[in-house]
């Protein structure tokens, strides 16, 4: 790592800081979009793969949405929390004294106040997973610059953080390590009451028959890369508002959350709250990128101060807090070999990575460097033989989990890097590198040496299209011919696959997870023939209102407007495991079908009955029902539905009402695939990198509402992007956070991401019944690698064979100048 | 505590406020305009973002009792359903938004861009926004919104023959900016 700070996000137009905006010559040229359309506009049998208007826009638009600082309830009191101002300390006391004397102060509570379990849990295990305690508030040792100490409940909220703020802590001050290859170091101090800081080894693929592949190939090629430490920077900051009715020992909690029914279930455990007791609650959330999948002290704390003040807490986090706590992505330390033949063959790949856990295990965290990177390192590529290794590493900083991505861009970026090395290396077009160790389209289902099975693909065609869209061989002879001239362009591929739909219960509970990955859905009509769909997903700006209700629809042949989405609420949705990991649709969406397929089934025989045909004999097309060969015999749905309510004739085998719940369990995950290609423009002089263009070629199997694919596709890249050239968590030597606010953490700005071109293949899957294979990671997936095998290719002239990310101005300069960015 | 008089949306609003209190803790925690959103309490991301005598105003470091005697305006007067703001609208057509969380700020700040520059290249449009931060977008389609808004905008105001829209300075913009949002 180094100690470099990322760019500062003030003023990007200022000397210094990269300029990101598109060429001035097509700035100012709107790129061609899907275009949205009306719902009222589209017919119903149009409605799934429609790029309908999303229906929950005007509540977010006119300020009616409510997130969860948003609720105000009656008596309801704040709390604030007092972190550890270093990263690695003996506490020697905390006195809360004075705080308590504070104007409003109710209470204030340390560790010895706590009288639950309170040890927040893992929920993913691996061979040799050394779980260590994580406990609700430090009592003995703080491993984090904001690991939380006390919690202070007063009655307004700026009392809270007076009173907070008057909390006397001593600490006992302890060296600090932040790096994961540091941590694994005989000398660093270690965190925990262990030999070490090694959280875990973990490896895939075989050894041997890799090691064998490598001595027989005509060569190597290495690279070392850091995939920095990021901060996922939702734009909503984690919130929790918890009531309790001590009458009926209920306890309401709503919160910033992905997945209400895993915080339900982990939450009852961490403040043994029975769960059936316990209602949580996700309002209108915004934004998470997985940061608000995990399982944090805070959340739990304000759920147990409710319960013991018996009124309503809320606690709001601080943006600072966000910097602090949010459990971080990515932080690999990786070195990565390719072996190739002359003929440009890939004969094998050898990955040893060091893993940063942060100073606890986070709710998924086991998971993310391990089955959700190894087994990716195939890409998009028939590889005879892999090997992955990782080393699992407790730091001083905060726990690090599933961001956006989550182990599948780490795996990606290496594998990219080293596939456009080993083209360079060969003196090989990047591009028909690639081509030529494609897996074939006639390969699928394709199993890899490190144990997945593809489900579908054709990856030369999103390459054809994104060459086309670049114009390639043009693009080459310009670049010839601006060199020529002193100025430096460089193009840079990324050909990504990912693995989404989290996922076959049976195969990650082989794996280690504590949890199956299905996922639930209830369809429900109601007796006037609408209808009411509930799903265990939680979407926090996604739009399943919309594309569950189109699936919803399109599945029942009702109209799009009558179909009703519920989402994020534990009494109102039967079961759920969350959204994350590109699930929603794949999973999600597929519990949706299997239960509006089962509504479809049963009111199938009420049809008949009212009919008076045999069910056998009933077909049901666009939302009615009709006798085969009679279709003047038929009924319409909503008419069966009121049927089935009223109950005063059906037959004889079937109960009354007309809803079903359904399990969805997928066989196998889904993968995504798709080229990006960044174009840019370097200046060697000023490490200015300035993007051209930039294209996304995207197959994420059918699309259930295009202009929303494109919609996660922008952003997916713009995250992608930040990690590329401006973001990174910075630490210190002690472990203090030097990053810890959006004046020195590089959130992108309007002015730092360019406009896109984005297209796309459809590659149905043949996992699920809608065919679809998940987007919400693809961009932030494929973009770093495309973004910094564009600069690389650009400085090629100067011999760059690697530039760390992010690529700040001053990297790139000091690249182009002889140190390869080794800096 | 200091006694305030704010205007916020047409509404006169008594309330006493310490001196410290926020104008984005006042609106939304006193007077129940949760509309704007607190992202970063620094001036940074734009969230807060609400109009003071017309002037686009980051809420969350404002002082409340600074603010005495303004007319403040947040995303709720800005249109209802139904009625939306011609950025509203945009921003639904154009996919503007995903959480919606930055968005209040958002459409806040680029209404009062365009009261500036009624028709903004793209370029005019980035830099507008470049305090409001939005983590999901990837801003793309929020530029084509408001570049859609501004079309549509003025053309509401002085609609022309020949297809192109009649500027303040007379000037016809026919330079290929969507006059419809939607439609290019």
């Amino acid at each position: 790592m180094t100690t470099e700070r990322p760019l500062t996000t003030e003023r990007p137009s200022r000397a210094g800081v990269t300029e990101m905006a598109t060429d001035e010559s097509s700035a100012d040229v709107r790129s061609e979009g899907v275009q949205t359309v009306d719902a009222d506009d589209v017919d119903a049998a149009e409605i799934l793969g429609s790029a309908v208007e999303r229906r929950e826009d005007p509540s977010l638009l006119t300020g009616d949405a409510e997130y969860t600082d948003d609720i105000q309830l009656p008596e309801m009191a704040h709390m604030a929390i007092v972190r550890s101002q270093h990263a690695h300390a003996r506490i020697e006391g905390v006195d809360t004294s004075a705080a308590a004397e504070m104007p409003g102060v109710v209470g204030v509570y340390t560790a010895e106040d706590l009288d639950v379990s309170g040890n927040v849990p893992t929920a993913w295990e691996l061979d040799d997973l050394r779980e260590v305690d994580h406990p609700l508030l430090a009592e003995d040792v703080v491993r984090y610059q904001g690991d939380a100490l006390a919690v202070v409940v007063a009655e307004e909220r700026y009392q809270a953080h007076d009173a907070a703020d008057a909390v006397g802590v001593e600490y006992d001050r302890l060296d600090a390590v932040v790096d994961p290859g540091d941590a694994l170091g005989d000398d660093a101090p270690v965190l925990h009451d262990e030999e070490d800081n090694t959280a875990f080894t973990w490896e895939i693929g075989d050894a041997d028959e890799t090691d064998a592949a490598f001595a027989d190939a005509d060569r190597v090629v290495e690279l070392d890369v850091t995939n920095q430490l990021l901060i996922p920077n939702a734009m909503e900051p984690r919130a929790t508002v918890a009531d309790y009715e001590p009458g009926d020992d209920e306890l309401e909690v709503h919160m910033t959350s992905q997945n209400p029914h895993v915080h339900r279930l982990l939450m009852s455990g961490v403040i043994d709250h029975p769960e059936h007791k316990l209602r949580i609650n996700a309002p209108d959330v915004g934004g998470g990128f997985g940061s608000k999948i995990h399982h944090y002290p805070d959340e739990a704390l304000v759920a147990w101060a409710a319960k013991r003040l018996e009124r309503p807490v809320k606690w709001q986090a601080t943006r600072t807090e966000t910097y602090l706590t949010d459990a971080q992505g990515r932080g690999h330390e990786t070195h990565g070999e390719i072996a190739v033949d002359d003929d440009g063959a890939i004969r094998g790949l050898r990955i040893d990575t060091a893993a940063n856990m942060g100073a606890y295990l986070s709710t998924f965290a086991p998971a993310v460097p391990t089955y959700l990177y190894g087994t990716l390192t195939s890409g998009q590529y028939a590889i005879p033989s892999i090997h992955c290794e990782v080393t699992g590493a407790f730091t001083n900083v905060p726990p690090v989990d599933a961001y956006r991505g989550a182990g599948r861009p780490e795996a990606s970026f290496i594998v990219e890097r080293l596939v456009n090395r080993a083209a360079a290396a060969l003196d090989m077009d990047p591009a028909e590198f690639r081509r030529q160790n494609f897996v074939d389209s006639d390969d699928f289902p394709y199993e890899t040496p490190v144990a997945l099975e593809y489900d579908s693909g054709d990856y030369e065609k999103t390459l054809d299209r994104a060459l086309e869209m670049v114009d390639y061989d043009a693009f080459r002879e310009r670049q010839e011919e601006a060199r020529a001239e002193g100025n430096y362009l460089g193009i840079g591929f990324s050909c990504y696959i990912e693995a989404c739909g989290l996922a076959p219960s049976e195969l990650v509970g082989q794996l280690g997870a504590r949890a199956g990955l299905w996922e639930s859905g209830l369809v429900r009509f109601t007796p006037t023939g609408t209808v009411r769909a509930m799903c265990g997903t939680s979407g926090h700006g996604q739009g399943h209102d919309t594309t569950y209700a189109q699936v919803v629809a399109n599945e029942l042949g009702v109209d799009y407007d009558d179909v009703e989405v519920v989402e994020g609420d534990t009494d109102a949705i039967p079961q759920g495991m969350g959204t994350y990991g590109s699930r929603s649709a794949a999973v999600g969406g597929s519990a949706l079908v299997k239960s509006a397929k089962e509504v479809v089934e049963k009111a199938r025989k009420i049809a008949a009955h009212q009919l008076e045909a045999s069910p056998d004999d009933v077909e049901f097309e666009d939302g009615e029902f009709h006798v085969a060969g009679a279709p003047d015999r038929s009924m319409a749905i909503g008419d069966v539905a009121l049927e089935a309510y009223l109950a005063h004739d059906l037959p004889d085998d079937v109960d009354p009402g007309l809803e079903a719940t359904a399990f969805y369990d997928p066989d196998n995950f889904v993968y995504p695939f798709g080229t990006h290609v960044a174009i840019v423009e370097v200046d060697p002089d000023t490490g200015e990198v300035e993007f051209e263009n930039y294209v996304a070629v995207d197959d994420v199997g059918n699309q259930i509402n295009p202009k929303i694919v494109e919609g996660q596709i922008h952003g997916g890249v713009a995250q992608g992007v930040g990690q590329a050239l401006y973001e990174g968590a910075e630490y210190d030597e002690n472990g203090q956070l030097t990053t810890g606010s959006m004046q020195d953490y590089a959130v992108p700005k309007s002015m730092h991401i360019p406009d896109m071109e984005t297209d796309s293949t459809v590659t149905p899957s043949p996992v699920n019944p809608l065919g679809v294979k998940g987007v919400g990671e693809a961009g932030t997936i494929a973009a770093p690698q495309a973004v910094v095998n564009a600069v690389v290719d650009a400085l090629e002239p100067f011999d760059v064979e690697h530039i760390e990310m992010p690529l700040t101005n001053e990297r790139v300069w000091q690249a182009a100048h002889g140190d390869g960015g080794e800096n | 505590m200091e006694d305030i008089t704010l205007t916020v949306n047409g509404t006169d609003h008594e309330l006493s406020v310490e001196p410290r209190t926020l104008l984005i803790h006042a609106l939304r925690d006193e007077m129940g305009y949760t509309g704007p959103n607190v992202g970063c309490e620094s001036s940074m991301c734009g969230a807060c973002t609400v109009h003071v005598d017309g002037r686009a105003v980051k809420a969350c470091t404002e002082l409340a009792v600074r603010a005495e005697g303004s007319e403040i305006t947040t995303i709720e007067d800005l249109g209802e359903e139904g009625d939306l703001h011609p950025l509203q609208k945009s921003f639904q057509e154009e996919h503007g938004l995903q959480c919606g969380y930055c968005t209040p700020g958002m459409v806040m700040t680029a209404a009062e861009f365009l009261e500036e520059e009624p028709d903004p290249s793209r370029e005019e449009i980035r830099e507008a926004l470049e305090g409001n931060l939005c983590r999901c977008t990837g801003y793309q389609n929020i530029v084509n919104a408001v570049e859609s808004a501004a079309a549509e905008m003025s053309a509401a105001v002085e609609p022309a023959t020949d297809g192109g829209t009649v500027r303040d300075d007379g000037a016809t913009a026919d330079d290929g900016a969507p006059v419809e949002s939607g439609g290019d």
